[in-house]
């Protein structure tokens, strides 16, 4: 396969899985804006936005946080990169890069999604509630998630959509963790407050896992039990040992079509075992947000080795 | 009586190869019309048949309009039409094998040698190099336009990298979804196997120094492309990859694609890339779409292009007029096709001629194409005839003309219903170790009331084009 194939469909991946993310985190912040807090509402969403990564270009544009604002500019901006318009109109371009390697049914998945979203910008904003929105891609999102599922190749691009939708999840999870923990509740004095569980909770909602974490935990919800769903246990989708072991099955089975092992597949492996050892009082000791960026910075590496191992020239 | 012949009715009377279009469409109300124009919209829109155009705001992927109404060739008239079709391709070869070898057709004063070797489409760094099986251009566009019953004339040849062969293939495909029981009524030739003659055809045509399958791929601008679609469907119907400049770099004799496995060599280039832009060592430097050193390996016989480097001498304005003389002097046999006559504005008396007819010339730049820079004189203003005057007479060399050729019209959907409209037809004949030509072509259809300009550009739209079997 050409290398800039699989970088398409790789980032075809990344921006469906991007364009969810940012969906989640307008929830997110919409629910956690709902209650009063200690710092008003605005420093919440200004959390959220410096998490995300995109405070500073909000504030280029926007200035001050002002939900409407912030609605615009997590969905329909397109000055912002990480923005659901955004995601959603690369991932279909790079869709329509190597329609080759894709089936009509992700294309017409894909496609959809763009016409749809094209004339969702066209309605007045005032028809449009955040909620649906939300709703709205995700819907898209799971549609093209399944009809990869239902209709590709099991080949060496089916492998490199998936490492893209992993390692993208997985560095989501983390920031979205990185969020609740680091940001949103500097505090140790509101750790176990009230405040603190309905922020946890929305956390949850806000990553579609509420109901399953209460059916693999029960009781109440605290920072250590999120912590080992979301970081080390392995029958939540979005947990980064989930992540990691899908990275490294597919880039796995890329080494033995291929015949070659490289740097990506020992990252890759090496964070697995890592997240294989670890346990949630040693991160709690160590601390969830140092624990968190250091994640962080080792998918990025593993990110980079992917990139320079199969895909040729790095882009942003 | 109409000036202009109509494809369908003479008279009223039914044309025969229209005889079951004459129910179809009776049968069909407004409203079912309607519904069927929205669906087959809809169907293209869907699987991304659009072209793209970038940088002119509005909706970056346009379509084509396409109109239901097909346009029929009996079998007699296509297998005419085929084999003049035929004989020009090959007589456009072995022009361009003769000009950039001993020139003879130049020594013998059948063309004028400056036309050739001043040409800015002569590639000098290809002279004494002759191409696999001798053929520089394999896949010829050869646009033809019909005045009546058997009056076929070529308006002009593409030889380098003809587009809209994708339209002539779904437009088919979309036809057939819509209106299967007219598919089973009429014995229509199909065209879908010109993605696999395409593929046969450029793998026959690998460099010598190929000695295995050899592996095919079509060289894109990439994505901004506005054909970019055509590009990557044909590459998936061939089965072939679809790569850029930037996929493919030359290591010593040969060159190589990058995959996700490593270089792999690649043996045939179906470029959809101006000469200009292939190789920045050769050609321009500033070119980001080509590949370095990349005319080395050509000239040496480890990569094929198509069409070959120089192609483009042989579809020039200009050069077109000396065509017929081509096929008597290579093939020995008159052509089965006429050009449509044509006045050079850079002789004394066709430019005297010309500028004391202008309001019923058609006139064109010698390099122009997609319908720009060119004057239709019976439908401009005197204002709009002078201004273009001024610009022949300040360069006449750049300028031909040809009468108004009253272009046949063929029945087609408008806002009222169904009225003539007029078309032309651009057939695609492939030419490696053998000739071929799939039965059809794609019919572009001018579809404001009396133009005659049928580009996309300007307003054109599309047509099935139907080629009955006997």
């Amino acid at each position: 396969m050409l290398s800039r194939t699989a970088d398409n469909l790789y980032w075809i991946a990344r921006y469906m899985e991007r364009a969810d993310t940012s969906a989640r985190l307008l929830e997110v912040g919409s629910r956690i804006s709902l209650i009063p807090s200690a710092h008003g509402y605005r420093s919440e969403w200004d959390s959220l936005l410096q998490a995300s990564g995109m405070a500073e270009g909000f504030a280029k544009k926007y200035g001050d946080p002002v939900q409407r604002n912030i609605e615009s500019y997590l969905f329909f901006d397109r000055d912002n990169g990480s923005s659901v318009a955004s995601c959603i109109t690369a991932a279909r371009e790079n869709g329509r890069i190597v329609r080759t390697a894709l089936t009509a049914q992700v294309w017409d998945a894909l496609n959809v999604a763009y016409e749809e979203l094209r004339a969702l910008e066209r309605r007045p904003r005032s028809e449009l509630q955040q909620s649906r929105l939300t709703e709205w891609t995700m819907r898209h999102a799971a549609m093209v998630r399944g009809a990869i599922d239902a209709t590709l190749l099991r080949n060496d691009g089916y492998n490199f959509l998936n490492i893209g939708y992993y390692l993208e999840r997985a560095d989501n999870t983390a920031r979205l963790m990185d969020v609740k923990y680091y940001v949103l509740l500097p505090r140790v004095d509101f750790v176990g407050s009230g405040l603190d569980n309905y922020q946890w909770t929305t956390l949850l909602r806000a990553m579609g896992a509420h109901r399953a974490f209460h059916w693999a935990y029960g009781g109440d919800v605290t920072a250590a039990k999120i912590a080992d769903f979301l970081i080390l246990n392995a029958q939540s989708p979005r947990s980064l040992k989930t992540c990691v072991a899908g990275i490294a099955n597919h880039l796995g089975r890329l080494s033995k079509a291929y015949g070659q092992e490289t740097d990506a597949q020992a990252r890759a492996r090496a964070m697995l075992a890592g997240l294989e050892e670890e346990t949630v009082d040693r991160i709690i000791d160590e601390g969830l947000h140092e624990y968190l960026t250091r994640f962080i910075g080792d998918a990025a590496g593993l990110g980079l080795a992917i990139q320079n191992t199969y895909l040729g020239r790095a882009r942003m | 009586m109409h000036p202009y012949f109509n494809e369908m009715y003479h008279g009223t009377d039914v044309r025969s190869p229209y005889a079951r279009l004459q129910d179809w469409v009776s049968a069909m109300p407004a409203e079912l019309r309607h519904l069927k124009q929205a669906e087959a919209e809809a169907l293209f829109r869907r699987i991304g048949i659009t072209f793209a155009v970038y940088g002119e705001g509005g909706d970056p992927d346009r379509l084509i309009p396409f109109d239901m109404f097909p346009r029929v060739f009996s079998g007699a008239e296509w297998a005419r039409l085929e084999k003049g079709i035929k004989q020009r391709a090959r007589a456009l070869n072995a022009f361009l094998v003769d000009v950039y070898g001993r020139g003879e057709i130049l020594r013998a004063g059948r063309i004028p040698a400056r036309l050739v070797y001043q040409n800015e489409a002569y590639e000098k760094s290809v002279v004494g190099f002759v191409p696999p099986k001798g053929v520089y251009s394999h896949i010829v566009g050869i646009d033809l336009v019909r005045t009546g019953p058997d009056e076929f004339f070529v308006l002009e040849d593409n030889c380098r990298t003809p587009s809209g062969v994708s339209y002539m293939l779904e437009n088919r495909e979309i036809m057939m979804r819509m209106f299967p029981d007219l598919f089973r009524e009429n014995r229509i030739e199909p065209v879908d196997s010109y993605p696999e003659k395409l593929r046969r055809t450029l793998a026959s045509v690998a460099p010598t120094k190929c000695d295995r399958e050899p592996t095919v791929v079509i060289l894109t601008p990439g994505h901004y492309n506005s054909a970019y679609y055509e590009h990557s469907f044909l590459a998936d119907l061939m089965g072939v990859e679809l790569v850029e400049g930037q996929d493919l770099f030359v290591d010593g004799a040969f060159v190589y694609m990058r995959t996700t496995e490593g270089p792999r060599r690649v043996d045939v280039i179906y470029r959809r890339i101006d000469d200009a832009y292939i190789d920045p060592l050769c050609f321009r430097p500033d070119s980001m779409l080509g590949i370095p050193g990349l005319m080395d390996v050509y000239r040496s016989g480890g990569v094929s292009i198509c069409s070959a480097p120089g192609a483009g001498v042989a579809d020039d304005k200009a050069v077109y007029t000396y065509v017929p003389e081509m096929i008597r002097f290579y093939l020995g046999e008159e052509p089965i096709l006429n050009n449509v006559p044509t006045l050079q504005c850079g002789k004394q008396d066709d430019l005297r001629h010309v500028l004391d007819k202008l309001p019923e010339l058609v006139v064109k730049e010698v390099h122009g194409s997609g319908g720009y820079g060119m004057l239709v004189g019976p439908r401009c203003t005197k204002a709009e005839i002078e201004a273009f005057r001024a610009k022949i007479i300040e360069n006449p060399g750049n300028y031909i003309a040809q009468p108004t050729l009253a272009l046949s019209t063929v029945p087609t959907f408008v806002e009222e219903g169904i009225a003539p409209r007029h078309v032309d037809l651009r057939p695609y004949c492939l030419v490696g170790e053998r000739i071929e030509l799939v039965p059809g072509g794609l019919t572009r259809v001018a579809l404001k009331d009396g133009s005659l300009v049928v580009n996309s550009s300007q307003g054109g739209g599309v047509k099935d084009t139907w080629v009955l079997a006997e």
